[in-house]
């Protein structure tokens, strides 16, 4: 404490400018670290924007070109096309698949530790999740090459078909090849993106007052009917930012998805064929290309396509979020 | 009824709660004994939180549990619902009988008992959705879907919860959150009563409200007493003596573990009481 | 059922089922077989985490080896990682150099001295974008700024740079909410001590809020070990050279301790290997890659738990 009486030395009620300078110092620090980030993402908007739109400024490719299915970057090629549409569609698709298999089980996870697991499990399950999300994506990838892959294509390789007695084959996949796959890739992001949906539920149930299920288990009701009828709509805002939030980090996982999907430029025809991602083909691409060649310009216009589903899901949970404080 | 045969006995013991009212006649129409407890006692692990209660409530009546904090009257009072069960480690001995059957029993449907046995929280407490969907929660969640029927049973609670008149314009569009204090705590009752329940328990159900919503509660506990059975905690002994029929006062004892002190009619237990520790209480020398 | 509610309501004295009726029956098997799954999703998750631990486990078993981690990959005939391993740990030193103050100051400003205004919620924005913007995007932002703009080449300085930018607004998020676990009583009461703003803060909420912070900065260095994305495109996948520890030189990029050098980690390694390695033992290395990745993993995470509750069990004592 002499410490701070030495420091404070002004006379009168009012700080002399001096002393007020230096009380602002700490602040303008301070605030010029949290204000970097604002810089941080400016400079990124508009570097990755500039570069992306090359594609269109220098090299004069058409939007409606950018929307056809045909991939033919190499200049060599006789008909050179840059068509982003396989690569949109197969993260929309891996995406999907994925967000299908692991919204159920960590919504039903993010229940369990939030309303059925006793102390001890919780006190379990809670740091075992926060591993979870420490393990490194080329770590995920590596599993699912040495151990997805090769089950799948060993167990599915004559295919999968569901046949009907009248409606004959109503669905019908043909089998694996390699194991490389949809499939591999999305059940691999379902497993990375458990956390982070689990967690943001988890969140969101704590968040519904103890009175309300008090409230309703009063009345007569099991505890799953709580879950069902008062606990998941009162959190469902919640919720769903956890869906979008698991949607944004399965779109934009890299490694893991390049490693397991086989990265076939073409558009995705069925859960057990090879598919490619935005993200994945550039992490392939960019390596093998020259900076300023338009087939490392389609590169850059689909990291700006990423950068444009990213900021979107983050304005997309603000809106979520502000309809629930509106409610 | 064979089985009220192994409760009646100790009822007959008490006999001076209930003869009184039935002769001065301000109690309820029926002398049916709606709830008996014997030789409750509750404990969290080791701690004695309620020790050897024995009391009766008379059908259609309403009895108070009065007595300062820490006395273990909103403990007693759940385990009426068994809403006990909820708290890890809570423990109920004794028999506590709604209509004959004992409720603590293991193969005891606590959703049933719990349909028959609503309770009124001390903080209103409705969900976060439609004034309709809050009154028609129960009844859905027992497999009540048709609109008629759900309707008529809205309406019918409201009204019975002196609701109706307030809220009918905007039944489905208002959520329940947007009520005042006293009008949530009007809803939290009607939403009870759609699950048409025998027996009310009210957790202090006026202490989180202004004094006019309070008198609107306590009148509304005279019109419903025609025809549920309620058991009320309550801090406020005026409460107390305005609307119950019988009065049980509760306290500390020593190891702090609750008690039942005396029980009898509302009107002898503020005029003559019989334990001298009912008399300081109440003339406020002691809690 | 059939009774109308007019006709049941208010009517207690009518025949009543038994408490042990079977009327809810339906609802109580729902009840259960509910209980059952939601338990199922727990042990789900614990089953798939163990078989992880158990198969690097088994995996690395004859491959982790001391020789396996002192060794140059060419050195002998399995190959080792020293020179991959000590770029990891190089560069999750410079990019905590940069990221721990700047994050802590950060959540100070979030935490201490932030409003509800235009600003902060810019900021609030910006930290939220950050982490969602894909992290393969962060590593081709640094390839553009530090590689083809300022044409450094692909550096430690870069690629630990670019995993600032991406790990800024985590470390300064957990900062901020270490900082705001401390109770308002102690700002106030050293407010009316007459310390000034920052002197409170400096000398009274920054120490209380030691153990969150620690914990922070481990959370935050966890993922940057792990972190491959970022860097594939900012400070290289080349295989190191023999790295000479005595050259001390640190503008010269021949040296191991020069943030002007190419520096491939671990993570990096595990995907360039998968991508382009041919070698006999290319599976043992990944997999030993990969157990070592894992078992750093849970030493920062178990590390992060132990420390932050002897920290706050000591300063609670206190």
């Amino acid at each position: 404490m002499a410490q701070l009486t030495n420091t404070y030395r002004a006379t009168g009620l009012r700080a002399a400018p001096s002393l007020r300078q230096r009380i602002d110092l700490p602040r303008r620090v301070v605030f010029g670290a949290a204000a970097s980030m604002i810089f941080i993402v400016v400079l990124l908007l508009a570097f990755i924007t500039w570069q992306g739109l090359q594609l269109f400024i220098k090299d004069g490719v058409s939007i409606g070109q950018i929307l056809s299915p045909t991939w033919q970057p190499d200049s060599t090629s006789p008909n050179l096309s840059f068509g982003l549409l396989p690569f949109i569609a197969g993260t929309v698709y891996v995406t999907a698949l994925a967000l299908l298999i692991s919204t159920p089980v960590s919504v039903g996870l993010a229940l369990f530790l939030s309303e059925v697991a006793p102390g001890w499990a919780r006190a379990i399950v809670q740091p075992a999740l926060e591993i979870f999300v420490g393990i490194p994506s080329v770590v995920w990838g590596w599993l699912g090459i040495t151990i997805l892959v090769p089950f799948l294509s060993h167990t599915f390789h004559g295919g999968m078909v569901l046949s009907l007695p009248i409606a004959g084959d109503v669905f019908r996949v043909p089998g694996f090849l390699t194991g490389f796959s949809w499939l591999a890739g999305s059940l691999v992001l379902s497993i990375m993106i458990v956390p982070t949906i689990t967690s943001v539920s988890y969140d969101a149930f704590r968040a519904v007052p103890q009175e309300l299920r008090t409230g309703s288990l009063a009345l007569g009701t099991t505890r799953w009917q709580t879950i069902r009828h008062l606990l998941i709509p009162s959190a469902l805002t919640g919720v769903l930012t956890a869906i979008v939030l698991g949607m944004t980090r399965a779109a934009g996982e890299a490694l893991a998805v390049q490693m397991v999907i086989g990265n076939s430029p073409s558009m995705p025809a069925a859960i057990t064929q090879p598919v490619t991602t935005l993200t994945s083909q550039i992490t392939l691409d960019m390596g093998n290309t020259v900076f300023g060649e338009p087939w490392q310009d389609a590169l850059w216009t689909m990291s700006l396509v990423l950068l444009v589903i990213s900021i979107s899901s983050v304005v997309l949970v603000r809106v979520i979020n502000k309809r629930r404080m509106g409610a | 009824m064979p089985t009220t045969a192994t409760y009646t006995e100790p009822v007959l013991r008490r006999i001076d709660v209930t003869a009184p009212l039935v002769a001065d006649g301000s109690a309820a129409g029926s002398d049916q004994i709606k709830i008996a407890t014997e030789h409750v006692s509750i404990k969290y692990g080791e701690k004695v939180a309620v020790k050897d209660v024995t009391l009766t409530v008379q059908a259609r009546s309403i009895l108070a549990l009065i007595g300062p904090s820490g006395s273990g009257k909103s403990t007693f009072l759940r385990c009426f619902n068994r809403m006990n069960d909820l708290i890890p480690g809570a423990k109920v001995q004794g028999q506590v009988c709604l209509d004959g059957e004992n409720v603590t029993d293991q193969d005891v449907s606590v959703v049933e008992l719990r349909r028959r046995v609503g309770m009124v929280f001390q903080r209103p407490n409705p969900f976060p959705m439609s004034i309709y969907e809050n009154v028609a929660y129960g009844p859905r969640r027992r497999g009540m879907n048709g609109r008629r029927q759900l309707d008529e049973l809205v309406e019918t609670s409201l009204k019975r919860a002196a609701l109706w008149d307030e809220v009918k314009d905007d039944l489905r569009r208002k959520s329940g959150l947007a009520l005042s204090g006293g009008q949530q705590q009007r809803l939290c009752i009607a939403r009870v009563l759609a699950t048409e329940p025998e027996v009310i328990l009210m957790d202090e159900p006026a202490s989180a409200l202004d004094p006019v919503s309070t008198l609107r509660i306590e009148e509304l506990m005279r019109e419903l007493r025609e025809a549920y059975t309620i058991v009320i905690v309550t801090h406020n002994m005026q409460q107390a003596a305005r609307v119950s029929d019988v009065t049980a006062f509760f306290t500390m004892a020593d190891d702090r573990a609750g008690y039942l002190v005396e029980v009898g009619p509302t009107g002898r237990i503020f005029t003559r009481p019989t334990e001298r520790l009912t008399e300081d209480y109440i003339s406020g020398r002691f809690g | 059922m059939t009774a109308t509610p007019s006709q049941t309501i208010g009517r207690p004295n009518g025949p009543k089922p038994s408490l042990k009726g079977k009327s809810s029956r339906g609802i109580i098997l729902a009840d259960r077989a509910a209980t059952v799954v939601l338990w199922g999703t727990g042990v789900l998750v614990l089953t798939i985490l163990g078989a992880i631990i158990v198969h690097f486990a088994l995996a690395a078993w004859g491959v982790v080896t001391l020789n396996f981690v002192v060794s140059d990959p060419s050195e002998t005939a399995l190959g080792g990682v020293m020179p991959i391993l000590w770029n990891s740990i190089y560069m999750l030193a410079l990019t905590m150099l940069i990221a721990v103050p700047v994050g802590i100051l950060g959540g100070i400003y979030m935490s201490e001295y932030a409003g509800e205004n235009r600003l902060t919620n810019a900021i609030r924005f910006a930290e939220e974008a950050i982490s969602s913007v894909p992290s393969i995007v962060v590593g081709l932002f640094g390839l553009i700024l530090f590689v083809d703009d300022l044409h450094l080449g692909f550096t430690a300085l870069g690629g630990a740079l670019a995993l600032t930018f991406f790990n800024l607004p985590l470390m300064t998020r957990l900062s901020e909410q270490a900082l705001r676990a401390v109770p308002q009583d102690e700002r106030s009461a050293s407010l009316a001590l007459g310390a000034t703003k920052w002197q409170t803060i400096r000398h009274v909420v920054v120490p209380l809020a030691i153990p969150g912070l620690i914990t922070g900065v481990i959370l935050t260095a966890g993922r940057v070990f792990g972190e491959a994305a970022v860097l594939l495109f900012t400070s290289g996948i080349g295989t190191p050279p023999h790295y000479d520890f005595t050259n001390l030189d640190l503008t010269n990029p021949a040296s191991p301790w020069s943030p002007f050098r190419p520096a491939t980690t671990l993570s990096v390694y595990i995907w360039k290997l998968n991508s382009e390695g041919l070698g006999v033992f290319k599976n043992q290395i990944v997999d030993g890659s990969a157990a070592i990745l894992i078992s750093m993993v849970l030493i920062f995470n178990l590390g992060a738990r132990f420390i932050g509750r002897v920290l706050s069990r000591r300063l609670t004592a206190a």
